[in-house]
């Protein structure tokens, strides 16, 4: 479904992505896991058309998006949850979630915009509660899950993730690794996924990327890069604490 | 007096923060479509004798379009647009609508009649001439738009939220070079507007401009720059602070009393009066 080849990107001077490869499957979960500053974030934003592609292509369905505006791409179906929760945070619960569904008044209308929001509510119980609230004002997790609804206002038959678990209490980050997996197997719906938490995204992945200074250095099944005793090491930080014990 | 002038510093700082807002930029040409307005009603009503409101709204929708102009020849084609850059180019668009003013409305100050030709109006002993009432009006008016605007409809929130994080609206589908083009021309708009109102009082000439938009500017800073609500009250501030400094102390330092508060209001609280201190600091000046 998204096929990247040989993307390159830059911050000014600075080399971020050297010939990135990778592709995800229809209704695969694929995560991608590397070190800080190994340019996860920019390989999503560089997907989503927020940041410049500098070489090499992108593909959606074996259609050519290269440097197609993040702003457009939003209607063939790309979501993007950026790092750290980027809400609307001095507007209210609500109305972040009608600019989410943009899209969905754009092509059905008001009407259909409200149905969306309802069925929102009903995935995000929270949500309905606080609908009249700042979105500044929610809970860390209940602003991941805001983060999370807004994408998936639109519809999108791509989601892209980076980081959902971030500064989230256990708890919360399970719950959002629930709904993940329930979107894949109810809706086919197919994700890519970034994050810190090596272990419990490798776990409700198909395959995994590990990328290094920019490069992509290993690819294999979640369950492969989950026993290979290097990632273990840089990334699931196990064989450490077996070191402890 | 001071309410009538402040109103006009209220409506300019609104035009300020719309563009703030979306852009970052403080766009200097705002005292220029001031001066648009103002001249072009003159010209539609004096010269053309057209009936007032006729006239309003076609002078409002000319210079709308000359901020749309201004939008799509000298901003958006900025290939690497820092906040220096644009606001240089802003001063550019002002001296050159400035002198566009001075070729087509001449030297003069330009006289146009109130809008409404009864005498003054008595009120607890204080005398009102008509005019200000309008002007209080069309304050209410257009502020009470402006908060329905933004609050209620949802391309008022697209421009809201690409204020507020602006990958986030992209993200979201929202165009935000349209945003851009959508805030120069309603602060053109809203700029007309307040030269509209203003010209039956203090006769409007090309030059008129500079002052208004530094003032108007003041209003902006003093209330917070990007906080419209601080504006309002901001700018009748300083037109009653200049009104009574023009009163009480001498009418030659009127303008400098009202820059000179705001100075010291910028010493002590960088934020102005209703900013909050933490934001401005994550502002980029």
């Amino acid at each position: 479904m998204l096929r990247l080849v040989n993307v390159n990107s830059n911050y000014g001077l600075v080399h971020v992505l050297k010939n990135v490869s990778l592709h995800v499957g229809k209704g695969e979960v694929v995560t991608i896991i590397g070190a800080n500053g190994a340019g996860k974030t920019t390989t999503l934003r560089a997907i989503s058309g927020l940041q410049p592609v500098a070489e090499g292509q992108i593909y959606l369905d074996g259609k050519d998006i290269t440097g197609i505006a993040a702003q457009k791409l939003v209607a063939m179906g790309v979501a993007h949850v950026p790092e750290g929760r980027q809400i609307f945070a001095p507007m209210s619960v609500h109305d972040n979630l009608e600019l989410g569904g943009l899209q969905v008044y754009r092509r059905f209308g008001r009407k259909q915009l409200k149905c969306e929001i309802e069925s929102m509510f009903e995935r995000f119980e929270v949500l309905r509660d606080r609908q009249n609230q700042y979105a500044g004002t929610l809970s860390g997790g209940e602003q991941q899950m805001l983060a999370l609804a807004m994408a998936l206002m639109s519809r999108p038959r791509l989601l892209l993730l980076d980081e959902p678990s971030m500064g989230l209490a256990p708890l919360i980050v399970k719950e959002i690794f629930r709904i993940i997996e329930e979107l894949q197997s109810e809706n086919g719906l197919t994700v890519l996924l970034i994050e810190q938490n090596a272990n419990a995204a490798l776990k409700i992945s198909d395959r995994g990327y590990v990328l290094e200074t920019g490069r992509i250095v290993l690819e294999a099944d979640a369950e492969k890069l989950l026993s290979n005793p290097e990632v273990k090491r840089a990334y699931l930080g196990r064989e450490q604490r077996e070191i402890w014990e | 007096m001071g309410i009538q002038r402040g109103s006009i510093y209220a409506l300019v700082a609104i035009g300020f923060n719309m563009i703030y807002n979306s852009t970052g930029i403080i766009n200097f040409a705002q005292g220029e479509f001031v001066v648009l307005g103002g001249l072009m009603m003159v010209t539609l009503t004096m010269n053309l004798s057209l009936s007032m409101p006729f006239a309003f709204l076609l002078s409002v929708l000319f210079v709308t379009i000359v901020g749309f102009l201004m939008e799509r020849l000298t901003i958006n084609p900025v290939r690497e647009p820092t906040v220096l850059r644009l606001i240089i180019i802003t001063i550019a668009v002002s001296i050159l609508l400035k002198g566009l003013a001075m070729c087509i409305w001449g030297k003069g100050s330009l006289y146009m009649r109130q809008f409404t030709q009864t005498g003054p109006i008595e009120f607890f002993g204080a005398t009102i001439m008509p005019q200000t009432l309008w002007i209080i009006g069309i304050l209410a008016a257009v502020v009470s738009a402006y908060i329905l605007f933004f609050n209620f409809t949802l391309t008022g929130k697209c421009m809201r939220a690409c204020s507020i994080n602006r990958d986030s609206a992209r993200l979201c589908g929202i165009n935000d070079r349209l945003m851009v083009m959508l805030s120069f021309a309603l602060s053109a708009g809203i700029g007309a507007v307040a030269g509209i109102i203003i010209t039956p009082i203090i006769q409007m000439d090309y030059g008129r401009g500079a002052l208004l938009g530094l003032k108007g500017f003041g209003a902006a800073v003093l209330g917070g720059l990007g906080n419209s609500g601080g504006a309002v009250v901001a700018g009748l501030l300083i037109g009653i602070l200049e009104a009574m400094s023009g009163g009480y102390i001498s009418s030659h330092y009127m303008d400098a009393i009202a820059l000179i508060v705001m100075l010291f209001v910028l010493f002590v609280r960088p934020g102005g009066i209703f900013g909050k201190s933490e934001e401005i600091r994550l502002k980029e000046f």
